[in-house]
């Protein structure tokens, strides 16, 4: 077998060692994150990657504050929500830009392309002051409201390309069977469409979750604060004492659902469901 | 069941393009009809009319005496097979049968035996609990034609359901598909740019170019009879030859040679005022190998002699290829033919001429043989409209 740049051996060595550097530069500063999670108070400095002595003190302790079980309610309830009212009215929009020719279609397509690239940071003090007229201010609907705007573009995009896929002639013959267009949605192109839904949901539910900008300005209390802004109000055990040991368990913690959203929905992510709809 | 009448249907595109011209066509009850043309001839936007798929710009489709330009697909009760066959691919094949029938809300206990009964007659009975990924092409061809009967609609419309297949399953499905038709009587309308499967299937064949109709008959009666040379030139394998002559007296002269024409092709000819430049139409069997026929049987025609460029033997018969000599036939629907059929490239100087001949015949290739023709089967046409100007209809 001919292999161009050398043989399979060298050739396999080199993207192995590629690989492991790729794999090492992203996993790196998670397991030091880790490593740090599991050290004791005095050993956070000692410069070991591995903890001499294992402990799980940190994750008692951030359990044991409310401030942090708060935040991770918080943190969960707002980005399912956001996620779940924008994947349903991406899903809509999406549909519609794919299948139909309105009038005003293009400057859709514009305008939702251009909140996705308006810089966030510029609208943050004009959505605060709105928000405190509001009443907004400091709730979860205040946090929902800005996540469903900026995750809806990306919502739309990634659904609609999924939708384009899917053949047109699927909804002719759902028309011609007897279906209503409703029904022709439901039946046939919903099921279709899953494995879009279901990759941009994960992907909306990690914007909202990642989401430290909004969180940090648009939030004062327990009542709304989700775990990426409460985390920079930790404390230490004194005023000298920095809180890196429960920053870092709690960092951890917080990558757990995104790791089981992703493990989750991967299993429908399944591709090639549409093959064997036309021809063959 | 039903008669489908199309009302001077049109359809105009918001660009202004004419894609279907005022079509006039009585489809009876039960009938298999087959339109057929070129692509881009508006045959499918026809079949998406009567569907309910594209809205009619002007006429009246009527199904059962009734107007239906404004139901939707739905409320029409026809079915449709389409040429990607469209099947569900999140759905077993029984799912995918039963889903008009689940939308017409029957109870599973129909469902579950009309399904049964379409597997049966389609042969699929084994491949119900399966996926159409799973299926090969001639098995998905006959899902969408089970989608289509479970639900013993008004009419079955058919969009080229056998092009995505292999030639060999394309003959066996044909034949299957005329069967099946028969057997439940429903009315069909087809959609072919296939001139074979339109021959074959079809009770009537409407032929279309550039979405006017040009011809409706019975394929035999299309044969015989095509009212222009787009017609002629569309139906019929080999192709009809043609052959521009002079008219002179009743009689004919081509790069054949000049022959007299029998008295009913004259007749017509006169009738319909033929001028002088012509186009003369022969199809390949009326040529015969002049060395088989005695003196009696050649007096209708006439002999020529030519070098035979490529002879094909079909076992039953014997097709030799000339080249004659001379202009070649030209009209705008030539060109158009040409152009769809892809022949245009060829590069041949002078008229190709096919011939099919008795597989008794002793032509061989690149040697001067005598064929004879019948004079009494040219077929001529006016060069500048297209109109047959022997049409005996």
């Amino acid at each position: 077998m001919a292999v161009i740049g050398g043989s399979t051996t060298g050739r396999k060595a080199r993207w192995t060692f590629v690989d492991i550097a790729v794999v090492a530069y992203a996993l790196i500063p998670v397991l030091w994150t880790m490593s740090l999670s599991f050290k004791t108070a005095e050993a956070q400095t000692d410069k070991n990657f591995f903890p001499s002595e294992w402990t799980f003190d940190n994750y008692k302790a951030i359990f044991t504050t409310d401030q942090f079980v708060r935040a991770l309610v918080n943190s969960i309830g707002i980005a399912l929500i956001a996620t779940l009212i924008a994947v349903v009215l991406g899903t809509m929009a999406a549909y519609a830009i794919a299948r139909l020719d309105f009038p005003g279609k293009q400057a859709l397509v514009g305008v939702s392309l251009l909140i996705a690239m308006f810089p966030q940071v510029s609208l943050v003090s004009p959505l605060f002051e709105m928000e405190r007229q509001l009443g907004l201010f400091d709730t979860w609907p205040g946090l929902i409201l800005p996540y469903i705007t900026f995750a809806l573009p990306l919502a739309i995009y990634t659904l609609s390309a999924f939708f384009r896929e899917i053949p047109w002639e699927l909804e002719k013959a759902a028309k011609m069977d007897g279906a209503t267009p409703a029904q022709a949605f439901r039946r046939v192109i919903a099921p279709l469409a899953a494995p879009g839904v279901f990759t941009t949901a994960i992907l909306v539910f990690i914007f909202c979750w990642n989401d430290f900008l909004f969180a940090i300005s648009l939030t004062s209390t327990e009542a709304s604060r989700t775990v990426p802004a409460a985390l920079a109000f930790f404390t230490g055990a004194s005023q000298f004492e920095a809180p890196v040991g429960s920053i870092s368990a709690a960092a951890v913690v917080i990558t757990i659902p995104i790791i089981v959203f992703v493990l989750f929905f991967q299993r429908r992510i399944v591709a090639g469901l549409t093959s064997g709809a036309v021809k063959g | 069941m039903a008669e489908i009448i199309l009302d001077k249907v049109t359809k105009r595109y918001p660009d202004g393009a004419l894609a279907v011209s005022e079509a006039d066509i009585q489809i009876a009850d039960g009938e298999f009809i087959i339109l057929v043309g070129p692509s881009g001839c508006g045959k499918s936007t026809m079949l998406n009319m009567i569907a309910g798929l594209e809205d009619i710009s002007s006429g009246e489709l009527r199904i059962d005496g009734q107007r239906v330009n404004e139901k939707a697909p739905k409320d029409r009760d026809i079915a449709m097979v389409f040429q990607s066959y469209a099947l569900y691919p999140h759905m077993s094949v029984r799912e995918n049968m039963a889903f008009p029938l689940r939308l017409a809300k029957v109870d599973d206990a129909t469902v579950k035996s009309k399904v049964d009964e379409a597997a049966k007659i389609l042969d699929l009975t084994q491949h119900l609990e399966r996926k159409p990924a799973n299926l090969s092409g001639g098995q998905r061809q006959r899902v969408a034609m089970g989608r289509a009967i479970v639900r013993n609609p008004k009419a079955f419309l058919m969009d080229e359901p056998l092009s995505n297949l292999d030639a060999k399953l394309r003959v066996q499905m044909r034949t299957s598909v005329s069967k099946l038709q028969k057997q439940l009587a429903t009315t069909t309308v087809y959609v072919t740019h296939d001139q074979t499967e339109a021959m074959t299937l079809g009770d009537r064949v409407v032929v279309l170019r550039g979405g006017l109709v040009q011809q409706v008959g019975s394929p035999q009666f299309l044969y015989d009879n095509p009212a222009n040379l787009f017609v002629a030139g569309f139906i019929g394998s080999p192709a009809m030859n043609f052959l521009p002559g002079t008219l002179e007296n009743g009689q004919l002269s081509t790069g054949l040679g000049t022959l007299a024409l029998s008295d009913r092709v004259r007749t017509l000819a006169e009738e319909a005022k033929a001028p002088r430049e012509v186009i003369a139409g022969v199809r390949p069997e009326h040529f015969e190998d002049a060395k088989l026929m005695d003196e009696s049987a050649k007096a209708g025609g006439t002999t020529f002699t030519a070098t035979v460029d490529v002879l094909e033997s079909m076992g039953s018969d014997k097709f030799a290829y000339f080249t004659v000599e001379g202009e070649t036939a030209t009209s705008q629907e030539l060109a158009e033919l040409a152009a769809d059929s892809g022949s245009t490239e060829t590069g041949d100087s002078g008229a190709q001429l096919v011939t099919r001949l008795s597989a008794a015949s002793t032509a061989v290739e690149g040697q001067p043989a005598d064929v004879w023709f019948d004079a009494d089967k040219v077929q001529l046409f006016d060069p500048s409209s297209g109109k047959n100007l022997t049409y005996a209809g």
